[in-house]
This record gives structure tokens, sequence and C-alpha cells, in this order.
């Protein structure tokens, strides 16, 4: 069995509604509730789902750049989530994260080897020369160029752009990756490129990534496991063949049918769900897909329903699948 | 063969910057049938969306201008026609949609009140009462709900998903003949995207409006259109329909393309890609643009610039490896090791 390298229990997320005069606190949104999952050491797990579902702020959880508002998650066997700030800091050298715009993410105002230096500054790694060393070797890594080291962030593509987020993200040898829709802003033929490079760095450097991502082409294509997130909750967690060949959760079943396959041979029976996510600062009582999901019965409006294996390895949290427990 | 709507020949749009000329879309052409769905397909900085704005007469000018070429609708060039002439076309015969809703409609104003403007504008005859009921009509058949409320709503009120059926309906309110799309649900969810996508093939059928899609999705092109046309630095490469683009890809930018897209079906051990990036336009003046990304390059591709050969009646490509001289070369060469292997044997 294969280790476990980052455990998520109960993670909660609320952000509060302040209004009137007082600013008096009316209500929350809940942007992520009650998530629990693995990670195991060496693999990729993906979180697929749409804008909205807190796939996001979910990374951030992970990271400790947003303070949880309840849950336990565990790194390596320790409990980062009641680390201080200070011990946090020294942590993070272990978990990285690629952003989604490589615009947004680099300084503009920094040269290329200064932002790849500066995170081994922060945790103080290396000597100068070691530094520059490191630096020079992860340029080359992730398919760029010495003489790169002293341009900005403004006379690379977009492509260059994303993997000098990436190089930046191995500096301190992190053993896992957060990364948040790293290929949404590029291409098809630059994501490519991108995506192979961080399947080649994984194989490499052994590395443990959560590939956050509305593209469920992409989360196919990378992850071993895949989680499917709506509305703040984790509805369906399993092998990524599994997940694609016999989605159980209906909203994955719609999610599938939904996304446009490039053959127009293909012939399938789709299942196009009405109506739009509602807001997650009023979800839905009971299971929060019961608006929209054809095969609604009575105490879906009511109860919440429960993760559950309903195959070996296979979690969903659908009451459709109540019986099979038993 | 059905009749040809819209014409485009020969167009080249540029753009007159500091840093010189640059040909955003050069030399392009293509038409669209009555009652067709065709697709547009590219990488940012492909010229896709240049091509709609100028068929559309909405190219930022200056910088942007229409350098040559014509845009036929009907008897109409509308690459020479006056803003105001081209007032009285726009949204009544060709109308667009925008990849972002909620920046294409005004906030200031109830989605009624834009509605019933397009109607107003092309048939000031009409009474506010017809205006109204033609509103509610149009907004019933995109499939929007309690149309008579929604009509005093603002933009902000509605979701992404409903944001884009109100820029459709409005599209759609004086029937034009022809609808430009350009990344209509780019900005939507997979959900929402496969709604409207939906929708756009629902009114294609029931009123026969013929729509060019613009995107860069190849899936989307996939699961509705009929043609796609492939475009690459300001050039259409291939052009062809819908089966023998994804079965039988002749330029080998489109063939990269097709196996560049991770499929959800089936997992690939490590995905194709292009080497390099999308060239910025302009930069290339000699020979094929794709030809320093190409693995079949060969040294005439960078010394003149490939037409677009006619593969069959409906299929056309922009290489070189299409060219009768380099076919007999290649058989050729066949032979000839044929002949090697012949002597060795012996």
């Amino acid at each position: 069995m294969t280790k476990v390298l980052l455990r998520v229990e109960g993670l909660k997320k609320y952000f509060p509604i302040n209004k009137g005069v007082f600013n008096k606190q009316v209500g929350n949104v809940k942007a992520v509730d009650n998530v629990s999952f693995d990670v195991f050491e060496g693999e990729t797990l993906g979180i697929v789902g749409e804008s909205g579902c807190g796939k996001s702020t979910a990374g951030r959880l992970l990271m400790r750049l947003l303070e949880p508002t309840e849950g336990n998650i565990e790194f390596a066997g320790k409990k980062i989530s009641e680390l201080s700030n200070k011990e946090m800091r020294k942590a993070r050298r272990d978990i990285q994260m690629i952003f989604q715009d490589p615009y947004a993410s680099l300084n503009p105002r920094h040269t290329v080897g200064k932002i790849l230096e500066e995170p081994l500054i922060v945790h103080g790694m290396g000597n100068s020369a070691e530094r520059k060393k490191k630096v020079l070797e992860l340029l080359q890594i992730v398919g760029l160029n010495e003489y790169h080291i002293k341009r900005y962030p403004h006379q690379f593509s977009g492509g260059q752009r994303q993997r000098i987020g990436i190089a930046r993200a191995l500096m301190t040898n992190p053993r896992l990756i957060i990364a948040d829709e790293p290929v949404s802003a590029l291409d098809v033929s630059i994501q490519a490129q991108v995506l192979n490079l961080m399947q080649k760095l994984q194989r490499e450097l052994k590395l443990t990534y959560i590939f956050i991502s509305h593209d469920l082409g992409v989360v196919r294509h990378i992850s071993n496991r895949v989680g499917v997130m709506y509305l703040g909750k984790l509805v369906e967690l399993t092998a990524s063949e599994d997940l694609y060949a016999e989605p159980l959760h209906p909203y994955t079943q719609a999610l599938l049918s939904s996304v446009p396959v490039p053959d127009p041979a293909f012939e399938r029976e789709q299942l196009i769900i009405s109506g739009d996510i509602p807001s997650a600062s009023n979800p839905p009582s009971g299971c929060s897909f019961h608006t929209r999901c054809p095969f609604k019965k009575e105490e879906c409006s009511t109860v919440i329903p429960k993760m559950q294996e309903v195959k070996p390895g296979h979690y969903v949290a659908c009451h459709l699948y109540d019986e099979m427990q038993h | 063969m059905r009749n040809k709507l819209l014409e485009v020949k020969g167009l080249e749009t540029t753009f007159f910057t500091d840093d010189g000329q640059i040909p955003a879309v050069d030399n392009i052409d293509f038409s669209v049938h009555e009652g067709e769905i065709l697709g547009i397909v590219g990488e940012s900085g492909s010229g896709k969306s240049v091509t709609s704005l100028s068929i559309m007469g909405l190219i930022p000018s200056p910088p942007g201008k229409i350098t040559g070429g014509q845009i036929l609708l009907g008897e109409k060039n509308l690459a020479k026609l006056t803003d105001k002439q081209m007032q009285k076309i726009r949204g009544k015969d060709v109308a667009m949609i925008f990849q972002e809703p909620m920046t294409s409609l005004n906030p200031l104003f109830t989605v009624g009140d834009q509605l019933k403007e397009a109607i107003v504008i092309h048939n000031p005859k009409w009474s506010k009462k017809k205006a109204f009921a033609r509103a509610v009509e149009i907004m019933k058949l995109v499939g929007l709900p309690r149309a008579e409320e929604l009509l005093k709503d603002y933009p902000h009120q509605l979701s992404g998903g409903m944001r884009q059926r109100v820029m459709i309906a409005m599209a759609l309110v004086c029937d034009p003949k022809v609808l430009i799309a350009d990344e209509p649900t780019t900005a939507l969810d997979v959900t929402i995207q496969a709604q409207i996508l939906q929708l756009m093939k629902d009114i294609n059928k029931r009123l026969n409006t013929a729509i060019l899609l613009i995107t860069h999705d190849l899936g989307v092109v996939a699961e509705t259109c009929e043609r796609v046309i492939v475009m690459y630095a300001g050039q259409i490469v291939e052009e062809a329909p819908i089966n023998e683009i994804f079965n039988k890809p002749l330029h080998p930018y489109t063939q990269g393309l097709i196996k560049s897209v991770p499929d959800m079906r089936f997992k690939k051990e490590s995905l194709y890609s292009i080497p390099g990036t999308v060239p910025k336009p302009g930069t290339i003046k000699e020979g094929c643009r794709f030809a320093a990304r190409c693995e079949f390059a060969m040294e005439r591709c960078t010394q003149e610039t490939p037409p677009l050969y006619v593969a069959s009646e409906q299929h056309k490509s922009r290489c070189f490896l299409l060219d009768e001289q380099e076919v007999a070369k290649r058989d050729e060469s066949v032979i000839e090791s044929g002949r090697v292997e012949e002597i060795f044997s012996n």
C-alpha cells in the first residue's frame, strides 16, 4: 500500500456575509463544506468542478493561504492545520503551488533569476553560488535557456511563463505541488507541452500533484484519481478510469456527458441538466444537487448524503447508492 | 450545393501600429452557405476573431483597417460600405454574439430595453406593443422562462448562461440570415455550455439561420459544425467537412492540433505536442508560416508560400505535401529505394 502524504478531514471554509449599518453577519458562503480525502505519495489527484464549486478555495486552504474554518490537514504525519504562521512558512518548503495566470503570479519588476532565487532566500537554502547553480539547473529542467535568467516576465510567451511558474515551485525541492488550473490560460498546442513537462517532472522528481481544473479531458489525462466537487462538497472520488468509465453520481454523469468530444463520429446519450448552479450562500437543503438532479428521490431534499465507499476505492455521496451499502 | 449567403474573397485586414504594419488576416477566402454551421478554429493570434470583426465592420479604426478583398453579402460588398450603411445591415442581415455576455450587455439598461432597441432601430414603424410582443416571443424561443418578467431585469441579475441566451435573443430578434458567434461558450461552465450549444443547433434547424462559429475548442467544433476552417497565423491552412478534418486531416498543423487535445474517453500515455509557439502576426514574411514548427518541413517550405491545394471537392490544405511535384518526387524516391533493395537482395 502506498503511503498517505496528505490527509484532509472535514475541511470547511465559510466566508461571512456582512450587511447593514453595523456590518452584522447575516450568513455564510459555504465555499468548502466538509471535504475529506487522502493524497497518496507519488500520485496525481485531480479535482474537477465548475466555477464556484470551491476547488480553488480548497487548494488555497491546503497551503494555508486561507485559514480553514474547521477541519484537519495532515501532511507527512504533521498536522499543518495547527501550525503557527511561522512554522507554516517553513512547512511551505515541502508544499508549493502553481497558479493559473502566469501573468499575474510573476512579479513584473523582477528578472527570472530573481523570481526563481527568492524561494531559496526565503527558506535560507544555500549560499549565493549554490543558489545560482540551482536556478540554472531548474531553468534547464523546465526547458528554458541560461540566457533567460536576465529577462523579465513580459518578454516571455504564456507557455514559457508557465514554465517559469513551474520552475519556481520546484526550487525548494517540494514533495507536494498544488496546481490550480495551470494550463487553462494556454492554447492547446502549448497546453500539451506543459502537461507533458509536468508528467516528466513527476516521474523524475517523484512529485505528488493535486491538479485542480475545470477541464475534464485534461484531468483525465494527468490524474490517477479524480475528485468531483459541487457547491463546496466532494460528491465523488475514485480512480480516473473508473470515474470516466462508470460515473456513479448523477452530477458526474451530467458533467461528463456535457463535455464536447473532439470526434464527430462519437455518438452518445447526452444528459443535459437544466438550470444553473445554485448560490453557495444559500445552498439547497439536503443533497445540494437535488434541484437539478434527474433521479431525485424524496429524502434527497432533506437528508445530506454521506460519502460512502460503494466499490473498493470508489466513493460517492448520493442517496441512490444507499441500499448498496447495506 | 446550397446557395452562398456570405462570401469572403481575398480579405486582408491590417493593423497600423508603431511597430509597423501587422497583417492580422492575410488573403483569406471562404463562404458561408445557407443554413449551415461553419466553424473557424485556431489558437490565439490566428486571426479568427479579426475575420469575424471584419465581416461585421467592427474592426477598431485606427489602428485596424480592411486593406483588401471583398465581403459579399448578396449584392453588397460589406468591406466598402460606410458606417451608416453598415448599421442597417448589422443586426438585421448579419448579427453577432460575443464571448463575454456580461461586458457586451449594457449594465444600465434592462434586458427589455436592449432587446427592443434592436427591434426599433430596424423596424422604426412598429408600435411599442408590437415590439414588446416580439421581444417576448424571441425570449421564449431561446428558452428563457418567465419572459415578461425577465425583460424588466438588469443584466447583473441574470446568471452567465441566461445572459448568453439574452445575447442570442438580441442577435436573432430581426431574423438575420447569418449569425456570427465568436467563442460563445468559452466563458461558460461545461454543463451550461452544453445547453447553449444545443440551443444554437436548434436555432439553426428551426430558423435555418446560417451560423459562423468561431472557437478554439475542437470538441465544440466536432459537436456542432458541418464544415471547418482551420486558421494559423492569419491564414486559412485547411478547410474540410467535419468528418474529414478529424479522420483525414491533411495539414501538419491540423494533425498536431488534433493529436494534442486530451480526450477524456481514453488515456494517452503522453500527449503529442507541437514544438515552439505561435509566431507573432507579421513576423514570418517568407515561406509557410508553420514551417518552423513542422516535422515534415522541406527546404522549399521556408522559401515559398504554399497555396491552398485542392485535395477533393470540399477539402483544401495549404501544404506543399499536397503538391503534385512533391507527391511525384516521393513516389520516385520510393521506387528508387525499391531498386536499391532489389540490388541488395540479388
